[in-house]
């Protein structure tokens, strides 16, 4: 992901604002053909500021998902019931944090920080997806996070391959690929307790009845009243509608849980023959709205616990960046032409 | 002291022996060696890779789009270097 | 089952299933204070760094475990007492700088203990040749953390300092002779201290003054005699397996 090339034709713009402004029509109508042929927006090319500011309040908000995301599972880890659901949990939440880092590397090719997108959702001036506010009770409740929740990122995630922005549809198609393990974690541990013992069963069941209606409402609003869905479509950063993909979701959902021989908590739930899709539920748009204020289980406990994170942590990164300062013989990021010229070879450049 | 945030690397993988190194993704470090070692947990750790670079983003210089027609139309225009552009009479082997 | 058979083998004096225990929890016990940390690092990539190492152990840990028994009774159904880490492992992950030097400890002289396994031609020379080289990463990663940490910022040099002291009395423990295990511990724990001094030194720290061990005769982990936190630890670790008995997962 080019960031540092973006960095300098920020640098040239910025210089030459003039020339900007007399280039942009042209620039638009380029911009606007690239994306109606499905070709990608790379870091460097001319953009709409809007275009710009969607992707990067969407890619933050997918980065800032997989990190908060980290912790419902997380509670887990240090209780899972065996050594094999113990070592697949903990994969599972390392790639969350491997994929909250593709993404922010993804948001950076457009000029923004990670420390300032960072700083975004520690003061809760960017959000991270509701459904993490929800707490993990029980140990089914893993499972029914990678089955459901997963399921739901997943449908949603797939699209995003062909996003028309290339740093973000590549990170999606590496996230994607990775993680096609997560949901059937969750799918294998739910069938687990579902044939387990009265007790398990019924301890899946529960997770199930919780999880469902958040996970549908992880699409986003209803059609009708998406704010940003139009747009977005167009410029091809989405490929489906909420309402879409939700009902994509519904419809893989109902012959698992069958298999499962789990019921979902939804009793309008049926096969529509005439539409070829299952009808369902009036989906409680009050609860979205309100746990998406800061209203829900769990926003104050994650948000506090990802701040601490990084307020503890703030001296070990100063740490490493006074060392590095201190041993910058090695280190060519800090001032390269002095380096250069002081140690000619630098042994900063590692094969390994 | 500073807070600034680490500088950012480009990371590179082989991902077996015999290919090029390819462009993998990007992370921060605070300097070249754990830059490496964040590189081979991150990028390599479903068994991804042989041998990994690591560059400084900043060390990266890059053509600019504004550039791109000076810069790659000229070799739009001379077929002449694709074997394609040549017609080799029916039944010739070995061309 | 054929686990419970096995697992009654336990409690007879096989050597090498003492050795496997000992082990064996160790690289469990680790591992569980290090996903201790997941969603707590200091930055991301630490986030990913030590969950490697963490998954590294666990996995030495069910093959060892697997050694003397059925993995999962033998983690989830001892009482304290059974376990047979040492100390060190099982001490609370404190601060980065806390983790870190337990993390030098632990894998310089896991990664001598391999070396010395693997080119023997024991039960354990097959996971120990592949552990070794995970368990070099460790130690790798340890010396470069303690390298920033130590010579960093007064802040961190002088946490970094507390950690290596704290931690200190815990070392003695892991050049003990352990039954079923052909290891010259005395040789160990000579090149131990030489390798773990070069890295405090290089990262402008003293080597810690004082006992390596407890001053208790009853003696420590090895024994099966934990510090308090431990029983903490299990308790969390063992509570949903032991709430189902019998149950699958």
């Amino acid at each position: 992901m080019a960031t540092a090339a973006h960095r300098i034709a920020r640098t040239r713009e910025e210089d030459s604002p003039a020339d900007e402004a007399a280039l942009a029509a042209a620039y638009e109508a380029a911009f606007d053909a690239a994306v109606a042929a499905d070709e990608r927006i790379e870091p460097r090319d001319w953009m709409p500021d809007a275009y710009r500011a969607t992707l990067v309040r969407q890619i933050a908000q997918h980065a800032h998902s997989e990190i908060i995301g980290m912790q419902p599972e997380a509670n887990w880890i240090t209780r899972a019931p065996s050594l094999r659901r113990k070592a697949i949990l903990m994969a599972k939440v390392q790639d969350e944090a491997g994929h909250g880092l593709y993404l922010y590397s993804a948001a950076e090719t457009l000029g923004t920080s990670r420390d300032e997108l960072l700083d975004k959702l520690h003061s809760g001036r960017q959000k991270y997806s509701s459904i993490f506010n929800y707490p993990t009770l029980t140990w089914a409740d893993v499972g029914a996070i990678g089955w459901l929740v997963d399921g739901a990122a997943i449908t949603n995630q797939v699209p995003l391959c062909r996003c028309s922005y290339g740093p973000y549809a590549r990170a999606m198609v590496r996230i994607c690929k990775e993680e096609s393990f997560h949901q059937r974690q969750g799918y294998e541990l739910l069938q687990a307790l579902s044939r387990g013992t009265p007790e398990q069963h019924e301890m899946a069941q529960d997770a199930v009845n919780r999880w469902w209606w958040p996970s549908l409402m992880m699409f986003g609003p209803p059609d009708d009243q998406s704010q940003h869905s139009a747009q977005s479509m167009t410029w091809k950063i989405k490929r489906h509608s909420n309402d879409e993909l939700r009902q994509r979701f519904v419809d893989i959902c109902v012959p698992q849980a069958e298999s499962l021989g789990l019921t979902l908590p939804d009793p309008d739930l049926r096969w529509n023959e005439e539409r070829g899709h299952y009808d369902f539920g009036e989906i409680d748009w009050t609860e979205f709205r309100e746990v998406l204020k800061g209203n829900g289980p769990c926003n104050e406990q994650r948000i506090t616990q990802r701040r601490a994170a990084h307020d503890e942590g703030t001296w070990v990164r100063e740490a490493a960046a006074a060392y590095a300062e201190k041993h910058t013989a090695k280190d060519i990021t800090k001032d390269r032409s002095k380096d250069i010229t002081k140690d000619g070879a630098k042994d900063g450049e590692t094969t390994a | 002291m500073t807070t600034s945030e680490w500088p950012l690397w480009e990371v590179f993988v082989r991902s077996r022996r015999g290919l090029s190194h390819t462009h993998a993704g990007s992370l921060h470090a605070p300097d070249a060696e754990l830059a490496l070692r964040n590189a081979r947990d991150l990028y390599t750790r479903r068994g991804e890779g042989v041998s990994i670079w690591v560059v400084p983003s900043a060390a990266i210089t890059a053509s600019s789009p504004d550039e791109k027609d000076p810069f790659f139309e000229p070799a739009a225009d001379k077929p002449y270097r694709h074997p394609t552009f040549y017609e080799i009479p029916e039944g010739v082997k070995h061309l | 089952m054929t686990e419970t058979t096995k697992a009654r083998k336990t409690r007879e004096p096989v050597p090498h299933i003492a050795a496997a225990l000992a082990l064996g929890d160790d690289a469990l016990v680790l591992s569980h204070r290090l996903g201790e940390w997941a969603g707590h690092a200091p930055v991301l990539e630490e986030e990913v760094a030590l969950a490697n190492i963490a998954l590294d152990l666990l996995g030495q840990a069910r093959v060892l475990l697997s050694m003397a028994g059925d993995e999962d009774e033998l983690a989830y159904l001892r009482e304290e007492r059974a376990f047979r880490n040492v100390q060190l492992v099982e001490q609370p992950n404190g601060d980065f700088a806390h983790t870190i030097a337990r993390q030098l400890y632990f894998s310089t002289y896991q990664r001598l203990l391999y070396a010395h396994l693997a080119a023997g031609d024991g039960e354990f020379a097959g996971l120990a040749a592949k552990a070794v080289k995970e368990v070099a990463y460790h130690q790798d990663h340890a010396e470069q953390w303690t390298l920033r940490l130590g010579d960093g910022t007064e802040v961190s040099h002088e946490r970094m300092r507390r950690a290596c002291q704290a931690l200190w009395r815990f070392t003695g423990e892991m050049f003990q002779p352990v039954e079923g295990l052909d290891v010259d511990g005395e040789g160990i724990r000579a090149v131990w201290l030489e390798s773990v001094s070069a890295v405090l030194r290089q990262a402008t720290l003293d080597v810690p003054e004082g006992p390596q061990s407890g001053a208790w005769s009853a003696g420590a982990g090895r024994q099966g005699l934990h510090t308090e936190p431990f029983g903490r630890m299990l308790a969390e670790m063992q509570h949903l397996h032991r709430s189902h008995p019998g149950a699958s997962w």
